[in-house]
């Protein structure tokens, strides 16, 4: 989950502390002694430790991820659905092309600061098209006169410019990140503050304000297919950790 | 891989759509090779790639279709690693008008909301059918939900668990939907499967199933492990070095799409990665094996947990939600399906019937065990490619002649690539249907 509303970092603080409550440890008593397994990692030493990635705060992690799984269940995923339901489709289209496009400007100054000439006109011609001819990016048309959408954000800046991904960091709420990328995001929300302060369109109506950013963080959960634990795979935290950190290099090569 | 092949390929590609259009009568019986529109010729590539999406059958717009949590014991206690685990999971495609009901059984390792269940969804919802998905045995969630001994792997008991979670799931639905009859159909491990809970419904008789469909079956498990297991044999190392491998491959496939213009990793980088031949015939089949082996490690592993079996978690150790898992994963994947049957199946299975030797679990463990049944009985239907490599030729035979009359058999597609091809779709609802109309009469 990127793009996430600037409400929601205000609110982290709390949660992580939310967090930490939940993930208290179960006691282990009434159990007689452990006996070692019939195999173990030392049989397998000799061939290369397979999806390996940095995560020294897995505890806090793994917490996290289970109260994400939470509030995703409880709170996010029911407040989606309900949007979902009483919103018809087509406008659910036009609601995630509306932010999608405000999203290209954020593509559009990380390409020029990655020196991407070609990425940099790709992202203004489709934020001029869709703004314009989109009707204020309530579609996308840009797309079919050959400009793909192409999200560039200050994370995969910070790879460019060889920052390394740090290590494996869940984010409440926002999701499976790492300390790049992290940074990143707070980066292009205090950006975007600032630049809609800059601007502000929306001066006299801060109930507007409000509503658009309940509407963009419904909206980014509805765009993402992802849900905690649905593959009910019991390595599934390790191997989002690894697709997750794989998935970052490769955005950083193109 | 295959430059003629790719060639060949690439001859297919411009015919395939034409050969899709002509296709979508069924083809009665044996399918002939130059008839057939399925164009992926290469084993393991089918199996690998699947359909090409032009040529997969479609979502049905109207589909009416929502998830069912079915607590199955509700006085388990699960471990509190399992904390996500809140009851067997189904997808449940529901038609307004009185219709036939069909059940499907998802092949190894896979969930009731797997691709190939949901395209088995979309070709029986398109023929009017309800259906309800079910995850396979050997899928952590129904191991920790819905698995009576938390050890998958005999037929007999994972079909009585399958059976219980069918009558549930069938409890749940049956005030709101009007069903005329019902169907059964599983792929790959969840087709033999299928063959094992049809014969337990004769007995307890809840649905008398009309018609049975079995995809890409293994006629013993044991067999088609063994087939599956040897894929890794052949990668350089064997299959203790799968690590290794895997890198090898993922630096291959990095390069790869550095060089070429890809937004994200989807099927057409598949595809391309395939028509490129930057991955060998074992190198494919490698990727196969190794696939199943991460499979097998999420069924090891729950099952270890559940049963606190000291087979890969130290015996007695209540694994944290916190704790790190990897090092289990790592052992896990490393073990064969074939370590798995001799160092913690057997033994078990031994502890529950004592006397019972190797050989005779090997052979209860497939569809030659109730060959008598199956036989006389007209309700089953078969479909077969002729490169699936998880049986044998002789199997191949063996199932012609068992379900004479009642088959499809297909040139290519190796194991369950073709699935999804419209065509094989039609077939699977066809097959169905001659089996209504002559299933009752013989019973």
């Amino acid at each position: 989950m990127k793009k996430l509303s600037s409400c929601v970092s205000r609110f982290m603080l709390l949660l992580c502390l939310g967090a930490s409550v939940c993930g208290c440890a179960t006691t282990k008593a009434h159990l007689p002694p452990e006996e070692p397994p019939m195999h173990s990692i030392e049989e397998f030493t000799d061939d290369e430790n397979m999806l390996f990635v940095d995560d020294p705060w897995i505890g806090f992690n793994k917490n996290i991820y289970k109260f994400n799984y939470y509030a995703d269940e409880k709170v996010i995923l029911p407040v989606t659905r309900g949007y979902e339901f009483i919103t018809p489709g087509f406008m659910q289209t036009g609601v995630s092309n509306f932010f999608n496009n405000i999203g290209e400007v954020k593509t559009l100054y990380n390409s020029l600061l990655q020196g991407k000439g070609g990425k940099s006109l790709n992202a203004l011609g489709r934020f001029l098209t869709n703004s314009t001819v989109g009707i204020g990016g309530l579609f996308e048309v840009a797309k079919s006169m050959g400009m793909e959408r192409k999200p560039e954000d200050f994370g995969q800046t910070l790879g460019v410019w060889g920052v390394g991904s740090g290590p494996y960091l869940v984010v409440p709420i926002l999701g499976p990140n790492t300390v790049r990328s992290t940074t990143g995001f707070v980066a292009d929300t205090g950006t975007r503050m600032a630049m809609v302060n800059a601007i502000d369109p929306l001066e006299n109506a801060p109930e507007v304000e409000t509503g658009l950013t309940a509407l963009e963080f419904v909206d980014s959960r509805h765009q993402v297919k992802f849900r905690y634990h649905k593959s009910h795979y019991p390595f599934e935290y390790f191997m989002i950790r690894y697709l997750l950190m794989q998935q970052q290099e490769f955005q950083v090569m193109k | 891989m295959m430059s003629s092949e790719t060639r060949k390929l690439s001859r297919r590609w411009l015919w395939s759509p034409i050969l899709a259009m002509l296709l979508v009568l069924p083809a009665a019986g044996q399918a002939e090779e130059g008839s057939y529109g399925y164009p992926i010729p290469g084993s393991y590539a089918a199996t690998i790639l699947g359909t090409p999406e032009m040529l997969r059958i479609e979502k049905p717009d109207n589909l009416a279709m929502k998830v069912l949590v079915l607590d199955i014991y509700p006085e388990r206690e699960k471990p509190e690693l399992f904390y996500y685990d809140k009851g067997l999971v189904c997808n449940f495609a529901y038609q307004k008008n009185k219709a036939p009901l069909a059940f499907l059984i998802a092949g190894t390792g896979s969930d009731y909301d797997s691709d190939k269940l949901r395209f088995m969804t979309y070709g029986l919802y398109k023929a009017g059918y309800h259906v309800i998905t079910l995850s396979s045995p050997t899928n952590p969630n129904f191991i920790v939900s819905a698995s009576r001994d938390s050890v998958p792997g005999d037929l007999e008991t994972d079909a009585a668990d399958l059976y219980l979670v069918m009558e549930k799931a069938w409890e749940r639905v049956k005030d709101d939907i009007e069903v005329s009859d019902f169907f059964l159909s599983g792929y790959s491990l969840g087709g033999t499967q299928a063959a094992y809970v049809a014969k337990l419904d004769d007995e307890r008789k809840t649905f008398n199933f009309k018609k049975v469909v079995m995809i890409n079956p293994a006629v013993n498990l044991y067999a088609s492990v063994e087939r599956i297991e040897a894929l890794l044999d052949v990668i350089p190392g064997g299959s203790r070095k799968i690590g290794i491998f895997f890198s090898r491959m993922l630096d291959r496939f990095t390069e790869f799409y550095k060089k070429g213009d890809y937004v994200d990793i989807n099927n057409q980088f598949l595809f391309d990665v395939y028509k490129s031949g930057l991955v060998s015939q074992e190198e494919a089949g490698g990727i196969i094996g190794l696939s199943f082996r991460i499979a097998s490690a999420g069924m090891i592993f729950a099952s270890d947990v559940m049963t606190n079996g000291g087979y890969v978690v130290p015996k007695n150790r209540i694994l944290q939600v916190g704790d790190p898992l990897a090092d289990y994963f790592r052992v896990c994947v490393r073990l064969s399906f074939i370590d798995y049957f001799d160092e913690y199946f057997f033994p078990y299975m031994q502890k529950k019937r004592p006397g019972i030797t190797k050989d005779q679990l090997k052979e209860e463990l497939g569809l030659k065990h109730i060959e008598g049944y199956l036989k006389e009985n007209p309700k089953f239907g078969v479909m077969l490619n002729e490169n699936d490599f998880i049986i044998d030729d002789a199997d191949r035979a063996y199932l012609k002649q068992l379900f004479a009359g009642q088959t499809k058999i297909y040139p290519r597609g190796g194991h369950l690539g073709n699935l999804e091809f419209r065509q094989n779709m039609v077939d699977m609802v066809d097959l169905l249907q001659i089996l209504e109309s002559t299933g009752g009469e013989n019973q």
